[in-house]
């Protein structure tokens, strides 16, 4: 349903000598099947947005190619226009004006007539369950019911393909949960959707597939079990008591780092946050190793945790950096 | 045809915003109607030896000078607006729609020109107590005049709105070209009254044309020549404007 090679956007920003070029997207590459949830997982500024917005045909990329639902992005983007929907991470809600209002205006945008707007307006406040507030003024809705009503914006036309910018960013768990069981039943009604997110949890639950973005470039693809079976094995975080620097000892984390690195039964130590994360096969085995190298060197470890891979993890082993802020 | 109807969808949507805000539509009134009730019996006295004996001629010849006033700030105003709209998203939700995109602009302007000629009859009717007298037809053509007008400056607005893409250089922007075009235009004081090099400077103003244009309505002589050449003035421009606003529009917005 889409398909982009080599996309990319490079934005110039200042005017005359002082202009510099931000590489904002660096020539990615993805395919996503028709009744597919795929995802774009990065941290700020990774491009997700403005990956998103060319293909809204928003803006033009400065490279590559696209085709949607067919069409190909650069020569006919207006046909592109009909077959998309599109929330972005900012929502574009008149403040004085209501649900039902900007609903019937999306509605006629996109060609329909009067009445029909007025039927599918009361439609999608049914299926997204604005109804107490769908006649108020849009500025007294809470972010939820605000990040709701953007979607049902974006899906009122029932669009083929449909592009959620951080469709959860900024609301609470309950609220998350329930915008994920409406993009699902987008997905039911028949929708290819293609969301970016910041949130690991999102990526892992709500994506068929993810793509991890970073610094304008995929650095991995693929279902989120498939991402976190490569990196293989348990996670080990060891976390280390603030140290007394007064005597002269320094912090233990490099130290304990540089150790362990080096040990046969840990695949790879990275710290994250004054803690040690460390790969390692089995941690049932590993702890005690662990534990009795960092005694010998007298090293007092604090908190141990082990876990499960996460995409954190593959975010981690692909970038050198931790997702989680 | 698609651009008109989108055309009139937008207006709908911009101008039952602006109805659901009264209080806006109120305060826009404040200054005219201040103007016109403490100002022009100024005018009286200093155009007396001018021919203007009565107050009924102080208002035909401020009236006209206070709908250009009103067409030119009221529109100059409008870069605001639209800023706004790019800022909150809502012309990015309109883009990635089918709708036309010169509909997206025209439609905003023309809620500008519906209501600057809304206000323009308040004025009107206030004026009219105070002794204003004139021709329905003339009047009614003075209206389409200050529509062409706002649709001219708010056009202007548009296109300083869309290269600066700030609040703080258009509002500076608007206020260093805004004063000495109406200063130019006589809408207070009539250049009749101005010096020598200031009338000859004035003749180089598209709004001081427009202004005598209007003057000449109020007065009953639409004959002369300088109504139909500041329509005309007037309506070219409006469409250069327009037409370039639409091709910054219509690029890349990012
Ligand atoms: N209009 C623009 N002009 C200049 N630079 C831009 C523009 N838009 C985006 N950028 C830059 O491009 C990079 C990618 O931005 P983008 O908005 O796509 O990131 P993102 O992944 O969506 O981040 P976030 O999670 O914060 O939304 C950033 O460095 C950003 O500063
Ligand atoms: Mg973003």
């Amino acid at each position: 349903m889409i398909e982009a090679t080599g996309l990319r956007k490079s934005f110039r920003v200042g005017r005359g000598r002082g202009a510099t070029t931000v590489e904002a997207v660096r020539g990615v590459d993805f395919a996503v099947r028709r009744g597919e949830i795929v995802g774009f997982l990065g941290p700020n500024g990774a491009g997700k947005s403005t990956t998103l917005r060319m293909l809204a045909t928003l803006i033009q990329p400065s490279g590559g190619e696209a085709t949607i639902a067919g069409v190909d992005l650069l020569r006919s983007p207006a046909q592109v226009r009909r077959r998309i929907g599109f929330v972005a991470q900012a929502s574009g809600t008149y403040d004085d004006s209501t649900a039902r209002r900007d609903l019937v205006l999306q509605a006629r945008m996109h060609g329909r007539s009067k009445s029909v707007a007025q039927d599918l307006a009361v439609a999608a406040i049914r299926a997204f369950q604005l109804d107490d507030f769908a006649d108020r003024k849009i500025k007294t809705y809470s972010g939820g019911q605000r990040r709701r009503l953007d979607v049902a914006l974006g899906v009122i036309h029932s669009p083929q393909v449909m592009f959620l910018d951080e469709p959860t960013a900024g609301l609470d768990p309950p609220s998350r949960v329930r915008m994920w069981q409406e993009v699902r039943r987008l997905r039911e009604e028949g929708m290819t959707i293609f969301l970016t997110t910041h949130y690991l949890d999102e990526a892992d639950s709500l994506c068929d597939r993810v793509s991890i973005i970073d610094g304008g470039r995929i650095v991995a693809e693929g279902t989120p079990s498939d991402l976190k079976r490569e990196i293989s094995g348990d996670v080990v975080t060891v976390e280390f008591a603030a140290t007394d620097l007064a005597d002269g000892s320094g912090d233990d984390l490099p130290a304990a780092s540089k150790l362990l690195a080096e040990a046969p039964y840990v695949h790879a130590a990275e710290p994250v946050d004054g803690a040690l994360r460390l790969y390692v096969d089995s941690a049932a085995t590993a702890i005690p190793q662990i534990m009795r190298a960092l005694y010998d060197r007298g090293i007092e470890p604090g908190a141990i945790e082990t876990r499960r891979p996460s995409l954190d993890d593959v975010f981690l082993a692909k970038t050198g950096r931790s997702l989680e802020e | 045809m698609k651009i008109v109807r989108d055309t009139w969808l937008i207006f709908q949507q911009e101008a039952g915003l602006m109805v659901r805000n009264p209080v806006m539509v109120a305060f826009s009134l404040a200054q005219p109607i201040t103007y016109l009730i403490l100002f022009a019996p100024f005018l009286k006295v200093v155009m007396v030896d001018r021919g203007a004996s009565s107050y009924a001629d102080a208002y035909r010849i401020y009236v006209p000078g206070l709908f250009v006033a009103m067409g030119l700030f009221g529109g100059l105003f409008a870069g605001y607006g639209l800023l706004s709209a790019l800022r909150a998203g809502i012309i990015d939700r309109c883009r990635v729609t089918p709708v036309s995109r010169t509909g997206l602009l025209l439609g905003r302007a023309l809620m500008h020109v519906s209501l600057n000629v809304t206000q323009a009859v308040i004025v009107t009717l206030v004026a009219l107590p105070f002794g204003l007298r004139v021709h329905l037809a003339n009047l009614l053509i003075s209206y389409a005049l200050l529509g062409v007008m706002v649709l001219l400056s708010t056009s202007l607005s548009y296109d300083i709105a869309l290269l600066v893409r700030n609040e703080n250089s258009l509002g500076v922007l608007v206020n260093t070209v805004g004063q000495p075009i109406s200063l130019l235009a006589g809408v207070l004081i009539p250049l009749v009254l101005a010096p020598m090099w200031i009338q000859r400077a004035a003749r180089w103003n598209p709004f001081a044309w427009a202004t005598d244009g209007m003057r000449a309505l109020f007065a009953g002589q639409i004959t002369q020549n300088v109504v139909w050449q500041g329509a005309l003035i007037m309506i070219g421009l409006a469409a250069a404007s327009l037409f370039w606003s639409s091709h910054l529009f219509g690029r890349e917005v990012s």
